[in-house]
């Protein structure tokens, strides 16, 4: 089995303090931490366990400029054969589906039986770029996917729904699956595969190597172009308890106590 | 008449909630931009939900097909790119749900249409398409515009858009002959796979400790079940805790896992992401305990302590041992 995986390098957000640019249409990176997707992680963590039973290889493609390249050394670490980046000046602006386009050129002529890609993107959260390059593709898709059971020509898979329901759903391969969290554990990087991911060459694509033109990538390519940020605006507010841990504690154990609960 | 199709999302027997969402803000656009509104109805023996529909809706457009009892966005994509490439409505809505994802960018690839996903709101100005949509698990919303076209896609995030019913609608009802000639052999749908019996019934609880990817470590546990024995509650979480495996998935809290309600909701080390809030903004008092004041949790909680929740969990445990006179 060959799979591909598809990675995004994100900044994480969940506990820093975000900053909307000058130009009104990003935020401010600098400071802030950046890897693997979440949810590329599992996809990633998935291929290997693929590769680890049935054999075949692992290669991991991102789209992004050079500070990419330690979320695909993570990948080679963890026990990816190759890495590809796709890199250009003229991708900047890329939606999900601009993105798609790109990965399709890039990936066309390889060999692969199965490709994943993460159910969305922590920072962007399209969750469209695994749909769209499997239909740019010809090769059908599923969403969501918390269990991979492969057969002959065939996969089981198991998609999430809402509310704690999945459904089993079988897929013909080739197929795209995108990954949802928690579908295994992801593994920690051993220090042998870090020194050995140090070594490995990582393969850099430029936009005329995959064959597409300024117009079909960044917002000239895009479905949607983003016009500003802004904080959302909070239509309520929680009323704030101060002071010290002990007396922040006093204080909320009074209001439980005074809506009877204690 | 131009249209704005709605797509009906069921399962199980039942009408989504996200259909009526949709159809309520469907109305609001139809009648912005001139243009009538169309649920469109994909199953199989569904002709009573078209009863329903047609209350909220000009049209109902009912296909039927053996094909079609359950989704399957290979036999959906195949009888919606008929339908759109027919009728070249404006826009086609669908949830950004499960069903929603997996069909609407393919859709939108093979007939060449922009797609906008996950929108909290959509406007027409000046027959430009715009959207809002949130990044970084909602810390910042964004207003971008469609590219230009002559039909749009658009998916909706569920819960984001009040349903509401017209006084006096009620919508022709269209039935229109399926176009699956062929079969449906990429994907095929086998069953649905429920969740295992739980243990803890967390929608039963009064008290629960919601606790969230904030208590960093496993055995950390201990201390967050201690709170929920002092306050006669139980744990809950959000999904990151599941994904790890330090608690089963029926503590789950949100739109994957359970909507709860209970009495009191205490949110340590919980975002508060919308796939979580969802799942408790209902309960009757929200305190939220989260170090970044930014926290959009503190949007949904009655009361907000920013600091350490590892220098706040033991002192209220504490606190509510005092309180009611016992011995931690
Ligand atoms: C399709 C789909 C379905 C989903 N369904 C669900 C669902 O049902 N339920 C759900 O919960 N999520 C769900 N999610 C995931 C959701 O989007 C969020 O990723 C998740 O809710 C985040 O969990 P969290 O708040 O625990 O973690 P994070 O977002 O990482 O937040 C951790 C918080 O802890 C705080 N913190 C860290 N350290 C401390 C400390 N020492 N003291 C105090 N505070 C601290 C941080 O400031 C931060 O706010 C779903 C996602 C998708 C895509
Ligand atoms: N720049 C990128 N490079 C490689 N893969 C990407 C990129 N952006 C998105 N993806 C993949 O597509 C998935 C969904 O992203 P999105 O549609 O942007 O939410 C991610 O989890 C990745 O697997």
């Amino acid at each position: 089995m060959d799979v591909i995986v598809c990675v995004k390098h994100v900044p994480e957000t969940a506990e820093a303090e975000i900053k909307i640019d000058s130009s009104g249409k990003s935020i401010e990176k600098a400071g802030l931490v950046f890897d693997i997707n979440e949810w590329d992680d599992y996809a990633l963590e998935e291929a290997v366990r693929i590769k680890e039973k049935f054999g075949g290889t692992v290669t991991a493609i991102t789209v992004g400029s050079e500070e990419a390249e330690s979320t695909l050394r993570k990948c080679l670490a963890r026990g990816a054969d190759q890495a590809i980046r796709v890199d250009g000046k003229a991708f900047e602006g890329s939606d999900g589906y601009a993105t798609a386009k790109i990965l399709h050129r890039a990936i066309k002529d390889m060999h692969f039986d199965i490709i994943l890609t993460g159910m969305q993107a922590g920072d962007d959260g399209y969750a469209v770029v695994g749909p769209v390059l499997a239909e740019m593709l010809g090769i059908p898709h599923a969403t969501m996917i918390k269990k991979i059971e492969l057969g002959e020509g065939v996969a089981k898979v198991n998609r999430e729904l809402e509310g704690g329901l999945e459904e089993k759903v079988e897929v013909k391969l080739p197929a795209l699956f995108t990954v949802q969290t928690g579908i295994n554990e992801p593994r920690y990087v051993s220090i042998m595969g870090i020194r050995k991911a140090m070594k490995k060459e990582i393969k850099v694509l430029g936009l005329a190597d995959i064959g597409l033109t300024e117009n079909d990538v960044g917002e000239a390519g895009s479905w949607i172009k983003i016009e500003k940020l802004f904080i959302p605006p909070v239509e309520k507010q929680a009323e704030f308890i101060k002071g010290s841990p002990e007396e922040v504690a006093a204080k909320i154990a009074e209001i439980i106590k005074a809506k009877g609960l204690v | 008449m131009r249209e704005i199709f709605v797509l009906t999302e069921h399962r199980r027997g039942q009408i989504r909630d996200v259909t009526f969402e949709m159809l309520t803000k469907g109305r609001e656009l139809a009648e912005e931009t001139n243009t009538e509104l169309t649920a469109v109805l994909l199953g199989k023996d569904v002709k009573e939900y078209a009863k329903t529909l047609s209350e909220y809706a000009n049209r109902v457009l009912v296909v039927e097909d053996t094909k079609l009892e359950n989704f399957n966005s290979e036999a959906y994509q195949k009888v919606l790119a008929n339908l759109i490439n027919e009728r070249k409505p404006l826009l086609t809505m669908m949830g950004h749900t499960s069903y929603g994802v997996e069909l609407a960018p393919s859709l939108a690839t093979a007939l060449n249409l922009p797609l906008a996903t996950d929108c909290i709101d959509l406007t027409f100005e000046n027959e430009t398409f715009f959207v809002t949509r949130q990044m970084y698990g909602g810390k910042v919303n964004v207003r971008a515009v469609v590219r230009k076209s002559e039909s749009y896609i658009a998916t909706v995030r569920p819960a984001t858009f009040q349903p509401q019913k017209p006084e006096s609608m009620n919508g022709e009802i269209t039935e229109i002959a399926s176009p699956l000639t062929e079969e449906i052999t990429e994907k095929r749908f086998i069953e649905y796979v429920l969740p295992p019996p739980g243990g803890v019934d967390i929608t039963a609880a009064d008290v629960l400790v919601g606790i969230g990817r904030g208590i960093k470590d496993e055995k950390n546990l201990p201390m967050m079940e201690e709170l929920a024995k002092a306050l006669g509650g139980v744990l809950a979480c959000s999904r990151p805790i599941i994904d790890k495996g330090w608690l089963p998935s029926d503590r789950q809290v949100g739109t994957s896992g359970k909507t709860v309600k209970p009495k009191l909701y205490i949110a340590v080390g919980i975002s508060g992401a919308f796939q979580h809030v969802l799942g408790m903004k209902n309960s009757d008092l929200i305190i939220a305990i989260n170090k970044d004041p930014n926290a959009p949790i503190f949007s949904f909680a009655d009361y907000g302590v920013v600091d350490d929740l590892f220098k706040i969990v033991p002192q209220l445990k504490e606190k509510i041992y005092e309180l009611k006179g016992q011995k931690a």
